[in-house]
């Protein structure tokens, strides 16, 4: 075993199932990769090595009772918005520097009750508001195909940390493509599923109604194992849909002749690199050659909104949600004040990051008396709008067909001083939150050895769909198996 | 240079509007599995992730919580919404977990529904603008050591479910809300909904009150009145608030549009913050909570729960068993003395609904009075046989009603039935005539001044001589024969 490091899931389980290799042995070259590569890749906010050894001991005897399940020993990280019992969470502020949750969230649940090893928390941008991880208030996490540049975000911890082998997996939240984006500029698999596939409960909420927690794996297969664990309705999450599991790996190795799928010229916007519209172009040739039909230029007409109603839905959930935030009962709290008031208001100043306040300032204007009808209410009407037009979309195709960026990843600090630049490297993702419906990001080559990711997007709970695309094209093109040197 | 012109003394009318909070009396709180019990519980034990608004919790609906509100709303005969929704009121206070709370803001449970009050023998409507639910706050408690001051942060409260209902403007005294008050609590507890204890801050009222020229349809500045924690509390502070008004406009002054304080010991409201700087709290749907479509099958199930109400209990007291408006009101006014009355009469048609009406709200009120205790405690002590056994052995002059009195509290005290304790003391009633004959040849011999007293013509006397034949039987003597004893023995003197 000389790359243990990059081993998938899939390939994790054989050999643990095989004994050809243990649970310790695995989570103990981990953490020894981490340890080389770390320092340079800056994935994790947290590395758990001492937990991460006794689980994959635990695991190890399971194994040895004959309990193999897919997971069972398999070494994972878990982007640092997901609240993990006993092991700090910090959504990467400052604020909950030293928070550790009493409680665990459902998908960790699963994830240990299906025998996973918790390597430690990935770096993400602050609560989950950022497109490379450079609002961390920490630090920024380097692309592993090039450390000069970002992994995108906000889950970009996440991302590096699959791409550079520090970890068979992670899971990422999406609230307009944090999930995707960062899974296409890492050369990853990334889904972020339907609205309501995946529970919520104990993720620290950005956006309430577009947030999903989702797989970030090296292969497609790997997405589906996980999403067989974390899917699922769950009573505590009222949004959550009751809708029956399939196991999505069967919905791999089937080809996917006479599937039809449309390119939505929305998406190749202005200002896209010629690269990824070329890379765009031979993808979507090797799909035709693989026996889909495809159809250029279909019109999603409202797509060019989806933007402008993104930053009024998500800051003004954000503003009620980061409420809770004033130093009284978690987190940080500053001290040494006169009163209350005060107290509070210095929490806020210096616990959040710029960004993070430029949100919830948005939010908290948008939603003010005398201006909620003119942004909000109206915001809501243009997300119903953009929700029907994919609605329609999918009478006619079985998935939709786009680039995950419109650029490759570019360089740390080069958007930096330009929110809404940045906030335009969302532009292909934000409409599939805003729509709820689920959408992957798969490798789709390289331009100038930087990672192009394609955008593979179905109708609501048609996960299946998706990984059906998505694993035929995997395995004719073998773009999963490229890996970085770190 | 402002000049304020003199008013003419106008005839100013009160206009009062009532927004009631009850808690609703669910086992769990509102969005969680925590025990909304928390009256005895010690600081922050009836808490978890969700009801102290950890990072990444979600609230989970209780559906008792939106049947009780359903049922209220019923009660007061809203409309139940078909579609109702639940909606974030965002402001920051420490005693708010989340820095929301989470409510509803334009689709409520219920709408547009009224109720009865009676004053001064007039019944008149009040409308009811809307029923919708909500969650409370956890409770601070201030603290001040040497100087230092502190607040702590009791979080059992936070997330025990609660219900608004607001009224429309519809009340023109203090009295008038005072009426509405007392029937909706007792509306609520018939209901079984809240325990609505005002005391205890489970039944809490805030006020909008305003003056306006009689016959006139526009109302001056609004106020809001607060902290009012009993029945008369609010009912001395509407009085007093609408008094206040009118002194300020017949000075010339101006009326603030604010929110003011009612302090008890003093009586007086206390202008606390002005509408000037009122909050915006920027409602928005809740995206954790599905709106609810009740099914009309669920609407009509919550309808088919709904127990008899005041107001019915009263009208069929009248009716079915004969009795007078106060009796009816007494017995109505809490559902389980009129669910107790109900068992005692079913208990033996013999006995009369009235007589029995008599003894409870006469002797068993008398009782509850001094002894603190509740009619449940009293029911739960006195069965409804044993009570209506008493009352028979009265009504059929077993025994006198003195002595019922004192058998009814050894009852409550012992929990012994009527004819155990007469039996035990010796107290029946004394009919026998050759008895009765006996001890009125006593009397008559040791009262030789009555007897001349009574052949003089005077009445009184043999008055006087069945007392004394009453005292000599310990009071055991059955008042009637005694008395037509010693008048047929004078007789033959």
């Amino acid at each position: 075993m000389t790359h243990p490091e990059h081993l998938t899931i899939h390939e994790a389980h054989d050999l643990l199932k095989s004994k050809q290799i243990s649970s310790v042995e695995l989570t103990r070259s981990m953490l020894k990769r981490i340890e080389s590569v770390d320092p340079k890749v800056k994935a994790f906010m947290t590395v758990t090595g001492d937990l991460a050894l006794q689980q994959a001991a635990q695991a190890d005897k399971k194994i040895a009772e004959g309990e193999c399940g897919p997971l069972t020993g398999v070494p994972g990280v878990m982007k640092d918005v997901l609240c993990t019992k006993g092991v700090r969470t910090t959504c990467s502020s400052k604020m909950l520097e030293h928070f550790i949750p009493p409680y665990n969230a459902t998908v960790i649940e699963k994830l240990y009750a299906n025998g996973m090893v918790l390597l430690g928390k990935a770096n993400m941008d602050e609560f989950a508001m950022g497109s490379s991880t450079e609002n961390s208030a920490y630090f920024t996490t380097h692309n592993p195909w090039d450390l000069t540049r970002i992994p995108g975000g906000s889950s970009g911890g996440s991302a590096a940390a699959v791409a550079a082998g520090e970890g068979c997996f992670a899971l990422g939240s999406d609230t307009g493509g944090s999930i995707r984006q960062p899974a296409g500029f890492c050369s990853i698999t990334g889904l972020k599923p339907t609205y309501g596939r995946v529970s919520r409960y104990g993720l620290i909420a950005f956006a309430s109604s577009l947030d999903q927690i989702g797989p970030m794996t090296k292969d497609v297969t790997d997405a589906a194992i996980v999403m067989n664990a974390i899917s699922g309705r769950d009573e505590r999450d009222s949004t959550s849909v009751d809708c029956p599991v399939p196991d999505f790996t069967r919905s791999l190795n089937k080809d996917i002749k006479g599937m039809r799928l449309g390119i939505p010229k929305e998406y190749f916007v202005e200002g896209m690199q010629p690269e990824v519209a070329a890379a765009m172009e031979t993808a979507i040739a090797k799909l035709e050659e693989l026996g889909a039909s495809v159809e250029r230029g279909v019109s999603l007409p409202s797509t060019p909104y989806a933007l402008a109603v993104y930053y009024i839905i998500a800051p003004s959930e954000a503003s009620a949600n980061l409420a809770r935030y004033d130093g009284v009962k978690y987190g940080f709290s500053f001290q040494g004040t006169d009163s209350m008031w005060e107290a509070m208001e210095k929490t806020r100043q210096f616990g959040f990051g710029p960004e993070v306040k430029r949100r919830i300032m948005l939010g908290t204007y948008a939603l003010s008396a005398g201006y909620y009808d003119a942004y909000y209410l109206k915001a809501q009407k243009v997300r119903t709008l953009i929700r029907m037009e994919f609605d329609k979309a999918f009478e006619k195709y079985d998935a939709l067909i786009t680039p995950t960026s419109p650029t490759v990843p570019f360089k740390a600090g080069e958007k930096g001083d330009d929110p809404l630049a940045m906030y335009l490297s969302d532009v292909c993702t934000l409409p599939i939150n805003i729509a709820g419906v689920p959408a992957i990001s798969i490798p789709a080559g390289f331009a100038s050895g930087l990672p192009i990711g394609m955008q593979i997007i179905a109708k609501p709970f048609a996960e299946e769909t998706i990984f059906r695309i998505a694993h035929a094209y995997e395995q004719a093109t073998g773009w999963q198996k490229m890996n970085p040197k770190v | 240079m402002e000049t304020t012109n003199p008013i003419p003394a106008l005839d100013y009318e009160t206009v009062i509007g009532l927004e009631v909070h009850a808690q609703l009396r669910t086992r769990s709180k509102m969005y969680c599995s925590c025990s909304s019990d928390y009256a005895n519980a010690p600081p922050n034990t009836h808490v978890c992730p969700v009801c102290l608004g950890m990072p990444g919790v979600l609230p989970n609906i209780n559906r008792q919580a939106v049947e009780y509100a359903m049922m209220t709303a019923q009660a007061l005969n809203c409309s139940i919404s078909q579609y109702t929704k639940f909606d974030r009121k965002n402001y920051p206070y420490p005693d708010l977990m989340k820095g929301y709370q989470i409510s509803q803001y334009d689709q409520p449970v219920g709408l547009g529904g009224w109720l009865n009050i009676e004053v001064n023998q007039k019944i008149k409507r009040i409308g009811i603008t809307r029923v919708h639910q909500e969650e409370d706050v956890a409770k601070l408690l201030h603290r001040d050591e040497g100087g230092m001051a502190y607040s702590l942060v009791d979080v059992n409260r936070s997330g025990v479910p609660l219900m608004e209902i607001v009224s429309e403007p519809d009340m023109r005294s203090a009295e008038e809300a005072r009426a509405y008050l007392v029937k909706l609590h007792s509306i609520l507890r018939y209901l079984g909904v809240s325990t609505a204890n005002m005391e205890e801050g489970s039944f809490r009222c805030d006020a909008n009150i305003s003056i306006r020229p009689r016959g006139t349809d526009k109302l001056l500045a609004k106020v809001e009145v607060k902290n009012m924690n009993s029945f008369r509390a609010v009912f001395r502070a509407l009085e007093y608030e609408g008094e206040r008004q009118r002194k300020v406009l017949s000075q010339g002054g101006r009326l603030a549009q604010e929110t003011r304080g009612w302090v008890e010991p003093e009586g007086k409201t206390v202008s606390q913050r002005s509408k000037e700087f009122a909050h915006d709290y920027r409602y928005f749907p809740e995206p954790d909570l599905p709106p609810i479509t009740p099914s009309s099958a669920w609407v009509e199930n919550v309808r088919a729960m709904l127990p008899e109400l005041p107001e019915a209990r009263f009208n069929r007291f009248v009716s079915q068993f004969g009795l007078p408006v106060y009796d009816a009101n007494l017995l109505t006014e809490n559902r389980e003395t009129a669910e107790y009355y109900e068992l005692l009469v079913s208990s033996d048609p013999e006995v009369s609904p009235k007589e029995i009406s008599n003894w409870l709200v006469g002797a068993a009120a008398g009782i509850l009075n001094t002894s603190g205790c509740d009619i449940i405690d009293f029911g739960r002590r006195v069965n409804p046989q044993n009570f209506t056994a008493l009352v028979k052995l009265v009504s059929k002059a077993v025994i006198n009603s003195g002595t019922g009195k004192v058998v009814l509290e050894e009852m409550f005290d012992s929990g012994k039935t009527a004819q155990t304790i007469i039996n035990e003391k010796g107290l029946g009633q004394i009919s026998d005539t050759s008895e009765l004959e006996t001890a009125a040849f006593e009397v008559i011999r040791d009262n030789p001044q009555a007897v001349a007293d009574f052949k003089a013509g005077k009445a009184q006397a043999v008055k006087f001589m069945v007392g004394q034949l009453m005292r000599l039987s310990k009071g055991r003597a059955n008042p009637n024969m005694a008395s037509e004893i010693i008048t047929r023995k004078l007789g033959e003197l």
